[in-house]
């Protein structure tokens, strides 16, 4: 069977591939697209290591077929710092040590975008449950749930 | 020791290679590819233990897309009757292990391996690989596996004479442990088991291997590059001049990435194709077929005296080594009462071989499983003397002088102060409502020196290059950033500092035993003197003084003794722009075989609440308390001392392998393989106590492993306040539990 062509727009910009019908948008993304940025944890969406967004929702690439995202807007790791600039998330994370080996730092990081943008005000408990679909095995999550708190404070104070 | 005139060790800087981790750019080793890159796969064994009888690969290889094929004839056979040792690894069991030779041991071993196009090429054409098998009766639990009709694993492998499961004892004495009990008025004693945990590292294992005119290049993520080019020479017979081993970054590892699975496969794929071969394990082949630690049965006594003093302790442990020999004895017997200053003491350890995954290093290996027991034991001795869990701890707590059991005679440790710290903190008073708990325990791992080597250059601009042999697992650059810029009193953004490949360093050994930054920081300190004494001799050449009369000073070399204010100090960016006219390039490099790392220890306080109709147990809230030596980076000390503690509670409450009628893991994913999530933990406070370690010149002791020791004790005994049921098994999770508080009172 011949591959299929899918067109869809990737941290803003319009991108183009070639895919099997079962590959996953994380094969895609790791693949042809070159974005290994998310990672392949399990395969089963169980770890988060592979979050993205889809027009705007938080899901696990290994889920979704990469034909799926076929005239969607898609936004991954690698477009989180603008320009030279590191997204407030990624500084605070850098200041506060809240990465340890790094490789659930993608999916995490994508996870407490989506939850500061659909609440800026979240309570500890909120930020567990919002990053609750990513596994880090290093950190015990202190570093991780505090450094989105103290980064929802900072861009409240900024905005 | 926080000696205030440090100005970057002690502080919190940014790693040097974070940027790269937060914007999804580092390159772990799934995400490296090359031109003309195929894929390989591996066959697995559906028996938990079959005897190979035949391996039939002609179909497989005549598959459309295969380009190679390789079973365990294309390994190097290391035969059974005749033990060579790679460290603490018998290339027996490993080449065995990477694949199955006389038998297959556990369900998930591998039996061939294809490199072909793509993978689902690879995985098709596996399924027309036929091997013919004599299946034989299997055992899976230590407990079955050394009972009388057992089914034997290991013709060859004998205990007392006859053939056994058991293949292997360690015992530790010290006094007279008839005449120890003897002496106590209060003698408890207790039967413990504790299911065989994985590591749980996010990256699965992966690697891409080149071979090009006989010479192997090997991308891999592991705790050591110099182990996966060791182990691919003995098993591959390529000699290690012809492997290099390039570290890709390691997403997590906890001691289960210190051996190998995939690379010398990887490499005899790529040297029969001709192409360079990937290879990524999926998660259930991570969790069928690569080590757990060990599951445990030990019984644990001790004896004390109404005061408190314990006068006699016993301890047997029976640990799974799975499929092949190995497993952590020497941490479990070792570890289990050196925290105790005890004058009779008997520890041995069995390793015990069933028909499951051979088992790897995870952090401390063998150490909570020793600790576990001891710890639950020594709350029933204080419940009975009427006496403080931690003030029973605190009046038989190693110090300096004291003998322990394993051998050695402790120097300055910190035991004494985390268990006062303890006592003082505000968690160890706070209030409990209904249905909570409380629990402590302390825990001992040995820490590691050895091999290590590092290279400090000065860049032509007058900045900092430091090379080192050791992965970073867990924010080991940083401190190094930390130390060279203090020894060299420049600001640490001017270090870098990166991880040589087996080409470019000299010898390191592996990233384990919590040594990496005990280790390095030694050669990397001797480095940056020997830098130091070439940057005052360049300053005395440019000024035509003596060099004995130059000093270091701030970053700056200045004149000194008669000289003294003679010239105008010079930065290191002067001297740099000066080396070729001086003598050339400034740098140097130190190998050392590094002794002197000292004993860890560290004392958890853990409150739990259960919800009696659920059985589901909620920390509450968990504060450790940790002799760390010396804290170069204190954010990601605390880091460890907070993963271990989560690791531990994951040990303690959810984690369990679970076997099917057939011999099968049911559970090889993390859906099912309940690892704790952000929303099952509360804040974890982490007490650094800084008792300098008097043989290291930053005082650093390893923080890495000592945090997963305490925490099974401590949680079981919070349990035990909360239900007022002793709980002596792991892990406590919710069926447990319910039917531990269904039985009648005790």
């Amino acid at each position: 069977m011949s591959k299929m062509h899918v067109s869809t727009t990737i941290n803003g910009e319009p991108m183009e591939f070639l895919c099997e019908a079962h590959d996953s948008m994380l094969d895609a993304l790791r693949g042809p697209l070159g974005l290994t940025g998310a990672k392949e944890g399990c395969g089963t969406g169980d770890c988060g290591a592979c979050s993205i967004t889809v027009d705007g929702r938080l899901i696990c690439a290994c889920l979704m077929l990469a034909v799926e995202s076929e005239g969607k807007s898609l936004s991954t790791i690698e477009g989180m710092s603008q320009g030279g600039d590191l997204h407030p998330l990624q500084r605070k994370f850098l200041e506060m040590a809240a990465l340890q080996c790094g490789i659930c730092t993608p999916g995490v990081l994508i996870a407490a975008k989506s939850l500061l943008e659909k609440n800026p005000d979240p309570t500890e408990t909120e930020v567990r449950f919002g990053l609750a679909g990513n596994l880090c095995r290093c950190t015990g999550y202190d570093k991780i749930v505090r450094a989105v708190l103290e980064t929802a404070a900072e861009m409240r104070g900024a905005a | 020791m926080n000696d205030m005139s440090n100005k970057w060790i002690g502080k919190s800087t940014i790693r040097p290679d974070g940027a790269e981790k937060v914007t999804g750019r580092a390159a772990y080793a799934a995400d490296t590819n090359m031109p003309g890159m195929i894929w390989g796969k591996v066959l697995r064994s559906p028996h938990p233990h079959a005897r190979i009888i035949s391996i039939n690969t002609t179909k497989a290889e005549a598959h459309p897309g295969v380009k190679a094929v390789v079973t365990h004839k294309d390994l190097v056979d290391f035969p059974l009757d005749k033990s060579v040792m790679l460290g603490i690894q018998d290339m027996r069991w490993m080449c065995r292990n990477i694949m199955a030779r006389e038998k297959v041991l556990f369900h998930g071993h591998p039996i061939a391996a294809i490199a072909a196009i793509s993978e689902k090429v690879a995985a098709e054409a596996l399924q027309l690989i036929e091997v013919e098998y004599e299946v034989l009766p299997w055992v899976i639990d230590a407990e079955d596996a050394i009972k009388p009709d057992a089914p034997i694993l290991h013709d060859f492998v004998k205990f007392d004479g006859k053939p056994s499961n058991i293949a292997g004892k360690l015992e530790h004495k010290l006094g007279d442990i008839e005449k120890g009990f003897a002496e106590a008025d209060v003698v408890i004693e207790r039967r413990f088991r504790t299911a065989p945990v994985h590591q749980g590292y996010i990256e699965t294992h992966a690697c891409l291997v080149s071979v090009a005119d006989g010479k192997a290049t090997v991308w891999s993520s592991s705790q050591g590059q110099f182990m996966v080019r060791a182990m691919c020479s003995y098993l591959t017979g390529l000699p290690q001049s012809d492997i290099r081993a390039i570290p890709a970054e390691i997403g997590g590892g906890f001691g289960g990435k210190t051996i190998v699975y995939l690379e010398p496969v990887a490499l005899l794929l790529a040297k029969k194709s001709g192409r360079p071969v990937k290879m990524v394990m999926t998660r259930e082949e991570v969790m069928r077929a690569t080590g757990p630690t060990s599951g445990s049965f030990s019984t644990i006594k001790i004896g004390a005296k109404k005061d408190g003093t314990l006068v006699a302790a016993q301890g047997t442990f029976y640990l799974q080594a799975g499929a092949l020999p190995g497993s952590p004895i020497r941490g479990a017997a070792g570890c289990a009462f050196a925290p105790y200053n005890i004058a009779n003491v008997h520890s041995q350890g069995f390793d015990v071989v069933s028909n499951r995954s051979k088992v790897a290093a995870y952090r401390a290996p063998g150490a909570p499983i020793g600790a576990y027991g001891v710890e639950c034991v020594l709350d029933e001795v204080a419940e009975k003397l009427g006496m403080d869990p931690l003030a029973l701890r605190l009046k038989n707590a190693a110090e300096e002088g004291t003998k322990a059991a394993h051998g050695p005679v402790f120097p300055r440790i910190g035991l004494k102060e985390t268990i006062e710290a303890a006592m003082a903190h505000p968690h160890y008073s706070a209030p409990l409502g209904p249905n909570q708990g409380r629990g402590v325990a302390s825990g001992f791992w040995f820490n590691a020196g050895g091999e290590s080597s590092a290279q400090v250059n000065i860049t032509e601009d007058g900045n900092v290059a430091v090379t080192t042999g050791h992965p970073d697992i867990g924010g080991s650059r940083a401190s190094i950033a930390n130390i060279t810029a203090e020894l060299l009193g420049i600001d640490y953004k001017r270090v870098s500092v990166l991880i040589g490949d087996t080409a470019t360093i000299g010898y390191s050994n592996l990233t384990g035993g919590s040594r990496v930054l005990f280790a390095s920081a030694m050669v990397v300190t001797q480095s940056s003197e020997k830098v130091i004494t070439q940057l005052k001799e360049r300053a005395a050449k440019i000024w035509k003084i003596d060099p004995e009369a130059v000093i270091w000073d701030n970053g700056e070399a200045r004149p000194a003794g008669a000289n003294a204010g003679q010239f105008p100090p010079l930065s290191l960016k002067d001297i740099a722009a000066k080396a070729s006219e001086t003598g050339g390039p400034i740098g140097a490099g130190v190998q050392l075989n590094t002794t002197g790392a000292e004993g860890g220890f560290a004392t958890h306080i853990c409150d739990v609440e259960v919800d009696p109709e659920l059985g589901t147990v909620k920390v509450l809230r968990y504060t450790s308390f940790q002799d760390v030596g010396r804290a170069v980076h204190p954010a990601y000390v605390e880091g460890q001392m907070q993963g271990g503690a989560a690791q531990g509670i994951g040990w303690a409450l959810n984690e369990e392998y679970i076997y099917n009628a057939k011999g099968q893991v049911d559970n090889p994913a993390f859906l099912d393989y309940r690892m704790p999530v952000c929303s099952d933990l509360p804040m974890l406070d982490a007490v650094m106590l800084e008792i300098p370690n008097p043989k290291h010149p930053q005082g650093v002791r390893g923080v890495g492993e000592v945090p997963l020791v305490p925490p099974l004790g401590a949680i079981s005994n919070a349990m035990y306040r909360a239900t007022h049921k002793r709980f002596y098994a792991l892990p406590m999770s919710p069926p447990r539990v319910l039917e531990k508080l269904d039985q009648a009172a005790e």
